[in-house]
């Protein structure tokens, strides 16, 4: 592997096992609000994804010029500061992708993972580990969200990306798929309370994972003297 | 202006200083002393709101030319989709009319109407309304109207009611909305502009039935503030 440990390990926590949702369930708010559809949860993690790599960068430059006492004011400015930044250019910039997304940029600061990442990581760490760790948690976010909007979709409408052309580009029109023709829809998973029940399925399915990685973890360790003294 | 080699030289050796003092500054450990004090917090934080201001502001002035203008495209856009390109030659958003609109509850108390002129003569209009009392919000809509008060086109620019119900109201997820395409307050009668649930004209949906009443209504209001205003809107 080309990562250090140091890395390989802020990946696979961003990534799986303190994954913002799964293994910190923090976030809820924007995840439940925008997973609606596979395409508006790309959208939501693509956002999130440049705001936590640039607020835990800033933060990790400064990190010895805050005191604890202000911590937390300063970080709650920083985000606020670079949501409306990121709001503002693209409102200017990239006018189409913001009428998708202008709603949920917004949100982005209603997000706690990134304080939390800013307290818990950003401000105790070099840049190169901050940034990285932000790419990774921000990875982590969108996948779940991904997955979520997906799942929902899917069971709501018989779809997946639906509009994913008009977040992205026509070149990305191949994203849209009907999975189910013909289906007659199942309204309650669009609806918030479709969010919570999609959620609990797949937090359930990552505990049965890591559950299944767990007990053969154990098999080989209890194996392991078992030959050996079959062997000896 | 030239400096003299020795000014530059003067200049550099400055710069030099304060850099080396900067560079002390910064130094963890000297600010691991810092940080306890109080002047210091406050300066830093001070300092970083300072910074975000200056940033927003700088942003915020440099961009706001740009948004407008995209937000006039955007408009522009709505505009024809509700009123046939055949129908005018002027530019609608800078021929405009503010008209007092308190008591149709469309949501405003000023509606800016939108005029469209076809060599010169008025041809149609259009305008911005909201129904306020939508299942979940306000239903924001838009609506051209000709010179004899039929409706050409109404379309909902944006909404919040239920996704698969509600949404309906939308020309991409279904015709409902063409109803309208035609009528006015003349060939409908007052009762008729309510859904058929409640004797009317136009169609409820499956599921739901307040979205498509709160619109029926809101159009309704529309159209009356048009009529108390149409000899002022097409004879200017």
């Amino acid at each position: 592997m080309f990562l250090s440990e140091t890395y390989r390990k802020i990946a696979a926590d961003g990534i799986w096992n303190n994954n913002i949702v799964f293994g910190q369930n923090l976030a809820l708010c924007p995840l439940l609000a925008v997973t609606g559809t596979a395409t508006n949860g790309l959208g939501m993690g693509l956002a999130t994804l440049v705001v936590i790599i640039a607020s835990n960068g800033l933060i990790s430059v400064a990190r010895h010029l805050i005191p604890g006492e202000i911590r937390i004011p300063i970080f709650v400015l920083l985000i606020a500061a670079l949501v409306t930044l990121v709001d503002i250019l693209m409102n200017a910039w990239a006018h189409e992708l913001y009428k998708v997304l202008g709603l949920f940029i917004a949100l982005i600061v209603t997000n706690c993972a990134l304080l939390g990442r800013a307290e818990a990581f950003a401000s105790k760490q070099p840049v190169r580990h901050a940034l990285w760790d932000g790419l990774m948690m921000g990875l982590g976010f969108l996948l779940v969200l991904v997955a979520l909007g997906a799942a929902r979709e899917i069971s709501a409408s018989g779809t997946l990306f639906a509009n994913a052309s008009v977040l992205l580009g026509e070149s990305f029109r191949f994203l849209e798929v009907t999975v189910i023709p013909n289906y007659k829809g199942f309204l309650l998973m669009a609806l918030p309370p479709g969010g919570f029940i999609m959620l609990a399925f797949l937090i359930v399915g990552k505990r049965l994972i890591d559950q299944k990685l767990a007990t053969r973890k154990v098999s080989v360790t209890v194996l392991t003297p078992v030959i050996a003294e079959e062997e000896a | 202006m030239k400096l003299d080699p020795a000014t530059i030289e003067r200049l550099k050796a400055k710069i030099a200083v304060y850099r080396e003092f900067l560079k002390n500054w910064l130094e963890p450990s000297n600010l691991a002393q810092l940080r306890p004090k109080l002047e210091f917090q406050t300066g830093v934080l001070a300092g970083f709101a300072l910074i975000a201001s200056v940033l927003l502001g700088v942003t915020n002035c440099s961009t706001e030319g740009t948004i407008q203008r995209r937000l006039d495209e955007d408009l522009k856009k709505s505009l024809e989709e509700v009123v046939p390109a055949a129908l005018y030659d002027n530019d609608m958003l800078q021929d405009t009319l503010t008209i007092p609109s308190a008591e149709y509850n469309i949501g405003a108390n000023e509606t800016t109407v939108y005029i469209a002129k076809k060599s010169g003569q008025v041809s149609a209009v259009c305008f911005k309304f909201i129904a306020p009392d939508g299942y979940s919000g306000a239903i924001n809509m838009i609506m051209g109207i000709d010179r004899n008060a039929n409706i050409l086109g109404v379309r909902v620019l944006s909404h919040k009611e239920t996704p698969g119900l509600g949404d309906k109201i939308e020309v991409a997820k279904s015709d409902w909305i063409l109803n309208f395409v035609g009528r006015s307050l003349d060939n409908l009668a007052p009762a008729k502009w309510a859904v058929k649930k409640d004797g009317g004209e136009f169609d409820q949906f499956a599921g739901a039935t307040i979205t498509p009443r709160k619109s029926v209504q809101a159009i309704y209001r529309g159209l009356q503030l048009f009529k108390a205003h149409q000899e002022q809107l097409i004879n200017p």
